[in-house]
């Protein structure tokens, strides 16, 4: 019995990993293929993009802030308290700027894509869609992708900024630090690898969260409740895959770049 | 009623080729036979009522014959093309052919009435001035060109099934599928909707395949006809019924009954008399 239960579950994972890999490489296989829905893209940026930028400056700039408050206090035991804006350029950009971006998106718009394609499944839109003539993995899921590997792109280089400027808020109006010490410590410790490592992540983060949405809104299941359902598990599996993602993806590149 | 045509065009069709063949077709969900061995034929210009108690699997064969699902086992064919076979991208092509309006409307709630009915126009980039002609002609059909601008989620049930008749026909399709227009409607709205199947069949002649498990549209539709002067339907003489139209009964995942209405009303099937008393 207990066998027989294992080997349902370990059939049922196997088949969901079969269908995310099908959905996913269907839906951008079709990026190339006519017709284009341009428009779709730019309005899934916008709600995507445009719509995440408030809550990526608020936690980017609380993320350097903090970072910088509780790393001045350490580094002061050792007497390297000027090394505080190469700490925080550091670990926004590498880290924090790329992760903590991607699951407040992954918060955001998992959810709110789980929910608007599950919603549109359990009352047979999408049967409607494929009816009408339309693909919905080309209409609806491959914006959505598009458009979140684009924007969480660019919002990371917003949230790496903005943190780096609260860690400067911090160090300079609240520990007395000197301003130019901070910004010139910053720069002088980047280096192209930490550049392309904070923003080779966005790419991946990206992906994963707009195709687990998708995935978990395109599998709904059992009406209203069906839906709270793959919108909890978009933004728990998203969140999961992006911190998972994170380690594989900063051990590669500290093995290519040493650093 | 208007009539403001919305002509359906016989495009490149063989006149005895049969609108749906399906062939021996089995469907299960999760371990469950939902359909078996199902074999029918619904013929150019006619009309097929399925019948059968809710959760037999009449949604699953209409899905079927759109090529939604795929069978199992068992071969459908739609105007000579094999749908249980083809892959999804020559599907859609084939789609265009068909209309199909679902159990509740399964309207675009983020899109008006207008795009709703635009929908596939749309996605052909056909020129603007067309699509509007063409919305107000399907919408005047249903007789709702007034709710143009507004959301389904302002529009009465009864005029969501309308929205979504006139969304199926605005292409002028060659195959009508209804999945339960009338299901969850009071009666005057139900006669409305069925009134408007009675048009299209006695109008354009579409070929339809109707899933309903109310007794009283389907001998609606086969005991009126729609009379074009009067523009309303009408009761065919006593005793007489549609020659187009005839029954399909699902039970258990089976096909119980496949005939004309005179058959059907008197089968000694047990099942068929306990199911039409």
């Amino acid at each position: 019995m207990a066998i027989a239960t294992l080997d349902r579950a370990a059939k049922k994972g196997v088949s969901a990993v079969q269908e995310y890999a099908l959905i996913s490489g269907r839906a951008i296989g079709n990026i190339f293929q006519r017709p284009f829905y341009g428009a779709d893209i730019i309005t899934q940026a916008d709600i995507i993009g445009v719509g995440s930028i408030p809550i990526v400056i608020l936690t980017g700039f609380f993320t350097g802030g903090v970072l910088a408050l509780q790393s001045a206090s350490t580094l002061a035991q050792f007497g390297a308290a000027a090394v505080t804006g190469q700490l925080v350029a550091l670990s926004m950009i590498k880290e924090l700027g790329p992760v903590l971006t991607s699951l407040m998106v992954s918060g955001r718009n998992a959810s709110g894509m789980a929910s608007e394609l599950g919603s549109m499944m359990v009352t047979e839109q999408i049967d409607a869609m494929r009816a009408l003539g339309t693909d919905p993995l080309k209409k609806l899921v491959m914006p959505r992708i598009v458009a979140t590997v684009v924007m969480l792109f660019f919002l990371t280089i917003i949230s790496d900024a903005i943190g780096i400027l609260g860690g400067a808020g911090v160090s300079v109006f609240l520990l007395g630090q000197d301003s130019s010490q901070y910004f010139h410590t910053a720069y002088q410790s980047l280096r192209y690898a930490d550049i392309l490592q904070g923003l080779v992540k966005p790419l991946i983060f990206g992906l994963i969260i707009a195709s687990i949405g998708c995935y978990y809104g395109m599998t709904t299941r059992g009406g209203t409740q069906g839906v709270g359902r793959s919108t909890t598990q978009a933004v728990v599996w998203s969140s999961v895959l992006i911190i998972a993602s994170d380690f594989v993806i900063s051990r590669f590149m500290i093995g290519i770049f040493g650093r | 009623m208007s009539q403001t045509a919305i002509v359906t065009e016989p495009e490149q069709r063989s006149p005895d080729e049969p609108a749906v063949v399906f062939e021996d077709v089995s469907i299960g969900f999760e371990n469950k036979q939902v359909l078996s061995n199902i074999s029918f034929t619904v013929k150019q210009g006619e009309t097929r009522i399925l019948l059968g108690p809710a959760g037999v699997g009449k949604s699953v064969l209409l899905k079927l014959a759109d090529g939604l699902f795929r069978p199992d086992s068992g071969r459908i064919f739609v105007f000579g093309d094999e749908v249980s076979a083809m892959p999804e991208e020559q599907l859609f092509k084939l789609r265009s052919r068909i209309g199909i309006v679902f159990q509740e409307g399964a309207l675009f709630d983020s899109l008006t009435v207008r795009d709703n009915v635009a929908y596939r126009l749309n996605e052909e980039r056909v020129p603007e001035e067309e699509i509007d002609k063409r919305v107000i002609q399907a919408l005047r059909f249903v007789e709702l060109e007034q709710t143009l601008d507004k959301f389904p989620s302002e529009l009465s049930g009864g005029m969501r099934r309308r929205v979504a008749i006139a969304r199926a026909i605005i292409n002028r399709p060659d195959l009508l599928l209804y999945d339960s227009p009338t299901g969850g409607l009071d009666p005057i709205t139900s006669t409305t909707i069925i009134e408007l199947v009675i048009k299209q069949r006695d109008v354009y002649r579409t070929s339809s395949l109707l899933v309903t498990h109310r007794l009283q549209d389907a001998f609606t539709l086969v005991s009126h006809r729609f009379n074009r002067e009067a523009n309303k339907m009408e009761p065919l003489p006593e005793g007489q019924t549609d020659p187009q139209t005839s029954f399909l009964m699902l039970n258990e995942g089976k096909l119980a009954f496949d005939g004309s209405t005179h058959d059907l009303v008197h089968s000694d099937d047990p099942f068929i008399k306990e199911y039409l008393s």
